[in-house]
């Protein structure tokens, strides 16, 4: 029996067309989901440096502080803290920077911060300058005898 | 009257047009441009007393769970000969800081330890998806929105630098702030540490202390025989610090 050239043709392009359509389906289904910026510098989402550098911020940094506190920056360059950024202590501040008058920075409590640092630890470098504070000071707040922001002077002498 | 051979003809430019439609107009950091960057750290262990404030500040600035760490403190101590067995600890990452030490003899000292931002990172080369990835300033990144949560850098970082987020169950690492040196500014550990124990890098600036510094001191880098091409240069690591 003869079979149609004509019929088996349209087989053919039967064919063709599905695999058209599930070609155009997986092209349409892969465009939804790789993101536009996939590919701009390397395997993975472009975008996503932006996004990530566009997150906010909680320490303002030392310099932010210093613009507006010239007079403590003044105290602290002659000491022995004048390598300890403001927010080392004093937290972070980022909102205070952006509105000084909505976000007042609460005074840190000397006894406890001052310890954190200068507690006395075998593991610590031997230059840094380390006490006992019960030996040293029986549990009186540090700032009696410290002036926190230059640590040789003492309250009341001059600048501090 | 649209034909079925139009409809066909037409889905193609559909697909590609919908393309640009879904993606949006990506931000980007004025002031800032990253082939002028290449990021590094420089942890001096001679200058590193186990305060704490490091972890505190990069936990307030990243949001980082309590129990989990970005960056955290090790203490360790050597005796005389078990310079390959040290005793190390790290309570809650030393963010409390440390109890006084019960060792009166040996070799004490901390370790501050966070992500390498290898050039050769292993945690890169292994993510499926490319959630993770180094970019172009020399930053190992994880975005988070691409992440699928399958672990598997978390096991390939040699340095256990990285963490599943609890509640949205993504990868989290040291990001080195990079929403901080995008915009001038340092890093939140670099910023909260007293003694200058840590300094941010800038590798490709020739003006930058870094390269003075690491042409006249004794630097090392963790785990070298691995050749991450790690950039968390340490300064007076000694030779039992893993």
């Amino acid at each position: 029996m003869r079979v149609s050239k004509f019929k088996d043709a349209e087989h053919l392009v039967r064919l063709a067309v599905v695999c058209a359509i599930v070609l155009v389906v997986f092209l349409l289904v892969r465009a939804h989901f790789i993101p536009k910026s996939f590919g701009e510098y390397g395997h993975y989402r472009g975008n996503a440096l932006a996004e990530l550098s566009s997150k906010p911020i909680s320490y303002a940094g030392h310099q932010a502080c210093e613009d507006c506190h010239a007079d403590v920056l003044e105290v602290k360059k002659t000491g022995k803290h004048a390598g300890v950024n403001c927010e080392a202590c004093h937290g972070p501040l980022a909102k205070h920077a952006e509105d000084p008058g909505s976000v007042v920075p609460q005074l840190p409590d000397t006894a406890v911060l001052c310890a954190r640092c200068h507690e006395a630890n075998i593991a610590k470098p031997k230059w840094f300058p380390q006490v006992v504070s019960k030996e040293h000071s029986g549990g009186e707040v540090c700032k009696s005898c410290h002036v926190p922001h230059s640590p040789l002077q003492q309250p009341g002498d001059k600048k501090s | 009257m649209i034909t079925r051979r139009k409809l066909l003809m037409l889905l193609p430019a559909a697909a590609f047009a919908w393309k640009y439609v879904l993606a949006g107009t990506p931000e980007i950091s004025p002031n800032y441009n990253r082939s002028e960057h290449w990021w590094g750290m420089l942890l001096d262990i001679d200058k590193c007393i186990g305060c704490g404030n490091c972890v505190r500040g990069c936990a307030t600035e990243n949001k980082v769970p309590d129990g989990y760490f970005r960056t955290w403190v090790e203490r360790y101590h050597v005796s005389d000969w078990h310079q390959e067995t040290p005793q190390v600890d790290s309570p809650n990452g030393g963010k409390d800081g440390f109890p006084p030490s019960t060792a009166v003899d040996g070799k004490n000292f901390f370790v501050p330890k966070m992500c390498n931002h290898c050039v050769d990172s292993p945690c890169t080369q292994v993510c499926p998806v490319g959630a993770t990835f180094d970019s172009p300033d020399g930053v190992v990144l994880v975005d988070s929105s691409y992440c699928v949560g399958c672990r598997y850098c978390i096991q390939a970082c040699p340095y256990g630098c990285r963490f599943l987020h609890p509640t949205t169950h993504t990868a989290e690492k040291c990001s080195l702030c990079y929403h901080r040196i995008t915009k001038g500014l340092t890093t939140a550990c670099c910023e909260n540490c007293p003694t200058g124990a840590r300094q941010l890098a800038n590798l490709k600036n020739p003006a930058d202390p870094i390269h003075e510094f690491l042409k006249t001191h004794s630097v090392q880098v963790l785990k070298p025989y691995l050749a991450t091409g790690a950039k968390a240069y340490y300064h007076d690591l000694d030779g039992s610090v893993r």
